[in-house]
């Protein structure tokens, strides 16, 4: 790659496919980067994992019916997230229900992709993503759908936090424990349904869990937890998209590269450098 | 029926009584756990609740909380029956989603304590902040304030569980088995600790245990569930061998050490059913025998 000067990056804003791209591209990094740090604080990465491939049955169905794939994925996903929460009721140990749910569901995807008699390259779009061909009506209905989850997220925040941290005190304080867990699957669902624009089905992880698990391992504030968790989500995404139009290979590669690389530092680099807790006992001990 | 009941309901001004039973039965649909509880708790007491595992102390708990309701019989706490999320009871579940990845800080925890069932925006942050780190500070944890919850050890953490139920300032405690996890010195710095809370606030304090001699310097009541039967009273009248004999359905012996701790020792019919009560806990020995 050759040396790209600052102001040969405006160049990539001269397409308008760029631009819808890092329109899309930020508002599912900021998304993704929130929701996700709630789906690693409920240890709940496998239950996102099998909302991204239910929302493949989806897209593929709405591909068969000759609709937008985002709708068959928000109705898959919403309906598939809804009857996960409602069969485990407890955010731990549900994985035997979300093992259930997502197998008869990519056994539906199958069949529709099989009726599909179109190209492939529909299909390798969702589960890969397609970020590059983000027109801008796509955009708007991730802005829309982004804003209403960030509404959504902003009224939750602390029951969903609290609910997160200590299920059972929660529950025991009254609060609405299978309530807070459907709109938590719900808000993963949306989430999920508009982040498979960018990195597909099969990537979602790079945006919704890699991140958050940084942010987790650097700070232990939700707050600023959740704004490493963006910060990372946007920063992959932008530097993906980036090297993307100078190099010939798929934006999702550059950025799930980039997201392990990241989480790689912070895994194994990071404590080392971080003050140690020996050291922040020793002051009360003089 | 197995009831040792000395205090009677009498015996209590409606200011003072806390919680009263009247032949309550706890179970499911399908199978009852233990029937004909009697007893009454008054404000500023310090009840053990011991018994074998799946004798039913965790149900106690789930009944006192509104989150089960009696098969049949009377329960109630402050003159009412028990409904979900009465903000007079503070509870410490045995079981916490919390682990060695959870890396959040433990004041977030017990401001969560108070700010968490609010939905929207706080408008109280820095008055929560102040609150629970006052209740850090009672509970002896003002230096885990911001340390995560994933650091630290199996005494500190329920340290901050117990900040985290005292924080709502509860006239009732619930701890479900806070010693389980703890070495004996750890668990005696926590009784003591707990013991504090009660006399000092007048708090209710429930405490479920497989142990009871860390606590007998410090109780006034307990509550012995097993074999299906409830036993109440203070610890010199349940912990006798005429009352666990009635209670277990086989000859049960107590034994006193010099120091005042008790081992139960009890024979069965069947061969190996010898189980010793004390160091060791009866439910260890009745699992075995299964």
């Amino acid at each position: 790659m050759n040396m790209i000067l600052p102001y040969e990056l405006l160049e990539i804003f001269q397409y308008q496919f760029m631009q819808h791209a890092f329109e899309a591209g930020t508002i599912v990094a900021i998304v993704a980067g929130i929701v996700g740090y709630f789906v690693v604080l409920r240890r709940s990465s496998f239950a996102a994992h099998a909302l991204s491939h239910i929302g493949f049955a989806g897209a593929a169905g709405a591909v068969l019916f000759g609709v937008s794939p985002v709708f068959g994925l928000l109705l898959f996903t919403g309906a598939g997230g809804a009857g996960i929460a409602i069969l485990g009721p407890k955010a731990a140990n549900r994985d035997v229900q979300i093992g259930t749910v997502l197998a008869v569901m990519l056994g539906i995807g199958v069949l529709f992709i099989s009726l599909y008699t179109g190209y492939a390259t529909e299909a390798y779009s969702i589960l890969f993503g397609e970020i590059l061909g983000i027109s801008l009506s796509d955009v708007l209905l991730t802005l829309a759908v982004a804003a209403v989850i960030l509404v959504a997220i902003a009224f939750v925040y602390r029951p969903l936090l609290f609910a997160s941290l200590d299920e059972d005190v929660a529950e025991a304080k009254g609060m609405p424990i299978l309530g807070i867990g459907i709109i938590f699957m719900l808000l993963v669902a949306v989430a999920t349904s508009i982040a498979v624009q960018v990195v597909g089905v099969l990537l979602i992880f790079a945006l919704m869990v890699t991140p958050a698990a940084i942010a987790q391992r650097v700070t232990k504030k939700p707050s600023r937890g959740i704004i490493v968790s963006v910060a990372v989500a946007l920063f992959a995404t932008w530097l993906g998209l980036i090297i993307s139009f100078y190099e010939p290979y798929p934006v999702s590669f550059f950025i799930t590269s980039i997201v392990f690389i990241l989480y790689l530092l912070v895994r194994f680099a990071y404590p080392r450098i971080r003050p140690t807790k020996t050291a922040q006992i020793q002051p009360d001990m003089h | 029926m197995v009831s040792i009941q000395t205090e009677k309901k009498e015996n209590y001004a409606d200011s003072t009584l806390i919680i009263t039973a009247e032949n309550v039965v706890a179970g499911y649909e399908d199978r009852i756990i233990w029937r004909d509880a009697n007893f009454v708790v008054g404000r500023g007491q310090f009840v053990a609740v011991i018994g074998p595992n799946g004798a039913g102390k965790t149900t106690l708990f789930r009944l006192l909380l509104g989150l089960q309701h009696p098969i049949s019989g009377n329960l109630t706490i402050f003159s009412n029956r028990p409904t979900r999320g009465n903000p007079k009871i503070g509870y410490v579940p045995q079981k916490h989603g919390i682990d060695e990845e959870t890396n959040v800080e433990c004041l977030e925890l017990v401001r969560l304590a108070i700010s968490g069932k609010q939905w929207g925006f706080n408008r109280s942050r820095g008055n929560d902040r102040k609150i629970a780190l006052e209740t850090l500070q009672a509970v002896g944890a003002a230096d885990l304030a911001h340390r995560p919850l994933s650091d630290l050890s199996g005494g500190e953490l329920q340290r901050i569980f117990l900040a985290e139920a005292l924080v709502s300032n509860p006239d009732v405690l619930l701890l479900d088995e806070p010693l389980s996890s703890l070495d004996l010195r750890r668990s005696r710095e926590l009784v003591q600790l707990i013991n504090g809370i009660v006399r000092s606030r007048g708090v209710t304090a429930f405490l479920v245990a497989h142990d009871i001699n860390p606590l007998l310097p410090f109780l006034d009541n307990v509550i012995y569930l097993a074999n299906g039967k409830v036993a109440t009273g203070t610890p010199e009248e349940v912990l006798t061998s005429e009352c666990l004999s009635i209670l277990y359905g086989v000859h049960v012996e107590v034994i006193k050490d010099s120091k005042g701790n008790v081992a139960i020792i009890g024979s069965g019919t069947e061969k190996d059913s010898d189980f010793v009560f004390g160091n060791r806990c009866v439910s260890c020995n009745e699992d075995e025998k299964k």
